[in-house]
């Protein structure tokens, strides 16, 4: 994974709660075997919309993405992620995230930071005045910046560090491979295995 | 102090505490009892596994179904859209690669992932289960920790059969009382998640506990744990009792003999102790629930359908007044119509929130000697090749072909349209599926989320009714005529 330290960019507001990852990436863009390529497939239907803020200049060109709150609620897709990276974002900023949204960014390497709501008004009402204005996101200080607005984010220590260490998680994990080993000699003989396969 | 459910399961499955205390504590190192896969979240997973030249650990705790991409129809025949011809194929070869256990198209095991684990007997107490599907939360009804990953999550497990995990909150959602006849699983959980919101559960496991869920069948419970991450919850769960072990005894993977008493045994220690605390306590009142659907396009935009539809500026929130108006606008509606005047193009019954046995037995007794509207189109989708033979037996596929609806073969379906079972541009149905996303069961279509029973009362009558709404109408029949 590549590390994130800091990144500044074009931001894009997107007054919108409940931004769910069917409207990220349709479930019709999921059929590809491929983890990459999936530009065309981002907001899809909302993109076939004329007014809609990424068929905007300068705001087409962004990598900040500025949300409402429940941002990537709804199903366990990582392709919702795959596909804001491919468009070129490189954060996420809302007041909430979906779990499995948050958990699947953090392995991708796409910062979802954590921004109270009225940081996120006042950072919506600099983008919509000055569109074009960016944003900088700064991962060591926890902080974003636009305009005159200097807000701090949260986000959980352990993924802060593999962000900026970019670290690959199976690769951590591995290092304790015997401690695994040694659970697996206490589990209980009742637990089911799928194989040798039993049917009706 | 005692232990919820949820941190009794959580604590047998550390492989490795973290280290570092509280804001500084890294994830634990959970070890992962079961590993359900499907066609969609999958590939890039064992691509990643072939690319680091590794394993997949455990293929005995791994098993794979395919289900979003499968067609309903003509299961014979080669799938007619090429790309979803080829993810299914991509699955299994890498199934036999890996040699990994898959119940293919056209197999007696067959069907949506959440059906089938519990209907093989891989779902038990006391486990951990993950799946790269959101809904994996449905195998909590057994007393398991069951979450939803993603792509690189399932990748991870597959080659440690682990998951770094960060301990989550609990919320303990009491539902006490009686349901009343016409009101199930489904409304329960409507109306928790109309209560809480979409992000109301964010960052807890939610254990559903109280008089009326201890009353529920597995199934029922399964409606309610599915929909656990609609509310926000990664996970949601339901203490093992004798509903839990009369469900399982007998399954081709249940425990047999002396495994069946020291599990029994153990899962008998798997419930929240008295003097334990949750960090959250919500509570809802079963006794004057009624039945529910959403007007929206999320699943917290829903009332009882008694009510009408909420004008948006009566929500104080100011993103939930704008959410409110533009879900409006998608769904067409005008914000003071009564929910039963509502009429639909559609009914779905099916998804792996309702297609058991149960679900379709329920929605049978609705329509059974009644005739379905003419203009509805009503598709009945098993969520697997077991309960299809199952409802086939019984003559359930009779009394769905016979009132009109299309007796379809198991899969995802028109839940999310990843087949060719989609909703044209504007078209309205009223769905037993989880989610009324925009678009979600085909561009432009608007979904409704119901329980079966609803579900088939609105065939009936074309517009969202309830069953006791066709009572009422028998009724005035019978009354007129008696008159006359």
């Amino acid at each position: 994974m590549e590390k994130f330290i800091t990144h500044t960019g074009i931001g894009v507001p997107l007054r919108q709660s409940n931004v769910d990852t069917d409207q990220i990436i349709p479930a019709v863009y999921l059929k590809r075997i491929t983890r990459t390529g999936f530009e065309d497939a981002l907001f899809a239907a909302w993109r076939k919309d004329a007014s809609f803020i990424l068929n905007q200049e300068p705001f087409n060109a962004g990598s900040v993405l500025v949300a409402g709150p429940d941002f990537g609620t709804g199903s366990s897709r990582e392709h919702a992620v795959w596909a804001l990276k491919d468009y070129g974002f490189k954060a996420v900023l809302s007041s909430r995230f979906a779990d499995i949204f948050r958990g699947n960014s953090g392995k991708q390497g796409l910062l979802a930071a954590e921004v109270a709501q009225d940081d996120i008004e006042l950072i919506w009402k600099v983008l919509e005045n000055a569109p074009g204005t960016e944003v900088k996101v700064d991962l060591v200080s926890k902080t974003v910046e636009c305009g005159n607005v200097v807000a701090p984010f949260e986000i959980d220590d352990y993924t802060r560090w593999r962000l900026l260490e970019g670290l690959d998680d199976i690769g951590l994990t591995l290092q304790h491979e015997e401690d695994i080993t040694a659970y697996e000699a206490t589990r209980p003989s009742f637990k089911p295995r799928t194989l040798p396969a039993r049917t009706q | 102090m005692g232990k919820t459910l949820a941190e009794k399961v959580w604590d047998a499955h550390v492989v490795r505490k973290g280290d570092g205390e509280g804001a500084n504590a890294q994830p634990d190192l959970l070890f992962i009892d079961l590993h359900l896969v499907h066609e969609v979240t999958s590939p890039q997973a064992f691509e990643g596994l072939r690319l680091a030249g590794r394993q997949l650990r455990r293929p005995d705790l791994t098993i794979a179904t395919e289900d979003h991409n499968t067609p309903t129809l003509d299961i014979d025949k080669p799938i007619a859209d090429l790309t979803s011809r080829t993810q299914i194929q991509t699955l299994r070869n890498n199934c036999k690669e890996f040699g990994v256990r898959l119940h293919s198209l056209g197999d007696a095991e067959q069907g949506i992932v959440h059906v089938v684990g519990p209907q093989l007997g891989l779902t038990q107490p006391g486990m951990t289960v993950v799946c790269g599907d959101s809904h994996t939360s449905t195998h909590g009804a057994f007393g398991a920790l069951a979450m939803g990953i993603g792509t690189s999550e399932v990748e991870h497990v597959m080659a440690t059969q682990t998951l770094s995990l960060k301990p989550f909150k609990t919320m303990a959602i009491n539902v006490e009382g009686t349901l009343r006849p016409g009101v199930s699983a489904k409304d329960i959980i409507l109306a928790v998640i109309a209560k809480i919101g979409t992000g109301g559960g964010q960052g807890y496991v939610l254990e559903y506990r109280g008089s009326a869920i201890r009353a529920l069948s597995m199934e029922a419970r399964m409606t309610i744990c599915n929909m656990s991450i609609e509310a926000g919850a990664r996970a949601g769960m339901v203490a093992p009792d004798e509903t839990t072990y009369a469900f399982m005894l007998g399954r081709p993977h249940a425990p047999q003999g002396a495994d069946w008493d020291a599990a029994v045994e153990y899962w008998n220690t798997l419930h929240t102790d008295d003097d334990a605390t949750f960090d959250v306590e919500v509570d809802l009142d079963a006794d004057t629930l009624e039945p529910f659907v959403t007007w929206g396009t999320n699943p917290g935009q829903g009332i009882s359908l008694n009510e009408t539809v909420p004008f948006p500026e009566d929500f104080a929130d100011e993103n939930a007044k704008l959410a409110a108006e533009r879900a409006l606008q998608y769904m067409g509606l005008e914000a003071g119509t009564p929910m039963k005047d509502i009429r639909v193009d559609t009914v779905f019954l099916g998804s792996c929130t309702n297609s058991r046995i149960e679900d379709l037995r329920a929605a049978a007794d609705v329509i059974r000697g009644r005739e379905k509207d003419p203009k509805v189109r009503m598709l009945v989708v098993p969520g697997s090749a077991r309960v299809r033979l199952e409802a086939e037996a019984e003559g359930l596929d009779k009394v769905f072909k016979e009132f009109g609806a299309e007796w379809r073969f198991a899969g995802c379906s028109m839940c999310l349209g990843m087949n060719p079972d989609q909703l044209e541009p504007g078209e309205r149905c009223a769905s037993t599926s989880n989610r009324n996303f925009e678009g979600r069961q085909g561009k432009g279509g608007r979904t409704h989320l119901v329980s079966p029973v609803v579900a088939a009362a609105t065939a009936v009558r074309g517009t969202l009714s309830s069953p006791s709404d066709l009572e009422s109408a028998t009724a005035t029949t019978t009354l007129t005529g008696t008159a006359v």
